[in-house]
């Protein structure tokens, strides 16, 4: 199990700490997953995410092979830009979600924890005949989240950049409280926020600076849980859940990331199949007619036959509704379908709703 | 962690309190089980009138990450449920020795069961070993 440089920081701050991805990183703090879910979208919070991995991708031929390896046409992208991606298998089905960055020397990819090892191992088994360098540059780099309606008034207070011209899915490199680092105006909560990028050997006091400078427009460091149910709202899914080496991505409602029309990648044959034939499963949305809280793994039913799982579920915090993302025929993909969710050996009805639950408010 | 701890119930190892009332057994989750759940957002009640045995998981207490069964901590019939948890299922986190979730009128049994529960002080003692 490995420690975030945090670590103590969290422990010391009531940081209740759990295992996810082979790291022990705070499901929650004493104000509970509710308060900070809240405080994220009334105010800001911050989520050390520094188990996620990045990858530096550089060399002549690095346009050319990350064309090749994910899913989205990177030719659209501007130095700074920033974009949402996915690594597919050849048949279509997903290695992981990724977050692509665009930067003056190159590229730079974030990933899931989860999936670091096997997203290195799988673009490094493509390489062969690229003019490329590829470096796992997790260790140095320190990865935070600061989300949320204020985020940009509290980061701004510690630099002299100008943030409110940054729109989002853009990156910058910014002297913040005297430490260079890379903000990229993203995150994954459905909020506006920064994704920042700073030297590891800085995060500890970076971590208390931050939370100091935000104190009094009610800033809160927000654990797991929170990071789950802010996520989840706004439908964006999470690998092992909504995404996974079972699913495609016009399955799992990701198709507008997919650039059929750029030249020959990873995954696309297999793509264009699944883009123009019925899929064997769609991501759905519902909402409970029964009180009861869905949950990850449910069965769903309908006609007394079951027909699908539920990805993630759980009482919304900002609707206030019990709801629910999970797979079903397509048969069953539309709006107002009724269907049953088995939750303890009792069939509970709830009807498909529109996605996403909570719409995204991004700068633009 | 400084759980409250109510020196008027009997606690059982699934975190379960009971009080005595006349001869109606009250039904709760201590503190500390409240605390482990955290925000507490649903709770599942059993019916009136039907019967529980010791050790049997009759309701559900679920917060934002969890679902947990809550065992009956003595056998006999239920005879009231507290229908205000379920709309305000928090209660159970702002106040867990006040927020019972059900009473049971005990079986002939109920001095045996009660005697296999632990009172404040060897609870205390029992969520201590059982923190690390």
């Amino acid at each position: 199990m490995q420690r975030t440089r945090l670590y103590d920081s969290h422990v010391e701050l009531g940081g209740r700490m759990v295992p996810f991805a082979g790291w022990e990183l705070p499901v929650q703090y004493p104000t509970g997953p509710l308060t900070e879910h809240n405080a994220v979208r009334t105010a800001a919070g911050v989520f050390d995410i520094d188990h996620m991995g990045q990858f530096s991708l550089t060399g002549p031929d690095a346009d050319a092979f990350l064309q090749f390896v994910q899913v989205y046409d990177i030719s659209q992208m501007q130095v700074w830009d920033a974009h949402y991606s996915l690594l597919c298998y050849e048949d279509g089905t997903l290695i992981d979600d990724i977050f692509l960055y665009r930067l003056p020397e190159g590229w730079m990819i974030a990933v899931n924890a989860d999936n670091r090892a096997k997203d290195l191992a799988w673009l490094q088994a493509h390489s062969h005949g690229y003019q490329i360098e590829l470096t796992d540059i997790s260790d140095e780099t320190y990865m935070l989240a600061l989300q949320g309606p204020k985020a940009e008034a509290i980061l701004q207070r510690l630099t002299d950049t100008n943030l409110s011209d940054v729109p989002a899915r853009t990156g910058l490199r910014a002297t913040v409280n005297g430490i260079e680092m890379l903000l990229g105006r993203t995150g994954y909560t459905g909020e506006d926020g920064f994704e920042l990028y700073l030297p590891a050997e800085s995060a500890v006091a970076f971590w208390n600076d931050l939370l100091a400078a935000g104190k009094d427009d009610g800033l809160l460091p927000c654990g797991l849980a929170a990071r789950d149910s802010l996520r989840f709202e706004a439908c964006m899914p999470l690998y092992g859940h909504e995404i996974d080496a079972a699913t495609n991505p016009y399955e799992a409602r990701q198709g507008w990331t997919v650039s059929l029309d750029k030249p020959d990648f990873l995954g696309r044959n297999a793509l264009l199949k699944a883009k123009l034939e019925d899929n064997r499963k769609i991501l759905v949305g519902f909402e409970m007619i029964d009180r009861a809280v869905p949950r990850d793994h449910y069965e769903i039913a309908a006609d007394g036959q079951v027909i699908g799982l539920v990805t993630t579920g759980m009482k919304s915090p900002t609707l206030d509704k019990f709801i629910g993302l999970g797979y079903v025929p397509p048969a069953y993909q539309k709006l107002g379908t009724e269907i049953d969710i088995l939750i303890r050996g009792a069939a509970k009805k709830a009807k498909v709703v529109r996605r996403p639950f909570y719409k995204p408010r991004y700068k633009e | 962690m400084a759980y409250k701890f109510d020196k008027d119930v009997r606690y059982a190892k699934t975190h379960e309190w009971v009080r005595m009332e006349d001869d109606i057994a009250i039904v709760g989750i201590s503190d500390t089980a409240q605390d482990l759940l955290s925000d507490v957002v649903f709770v599942e009640l059993p019916d009136v009138g039907e019967e529980v045995t010791a050790g049997d998981a009759v309701a559900v207490v679920e917060s934002v990450k969890a679902a947990e069964d809550v065992n009956a901590p003595v056998s006999g019939v239920v005879v009231e449920i507290n229908q205000e948890l379920e709309d305000t299922p928090e209660l159970v986190n702002d106040d867990p020795y006040g927020s019972w979730f059900f009473k049971v009128k005990p079986s002939s049994s109920i001095e045996n069961e009660l005697g296999r529960l632990m009172d404040a002080d060897g609870y205390a003692k029992f969520v201590e070993e059982n923190e690390h």
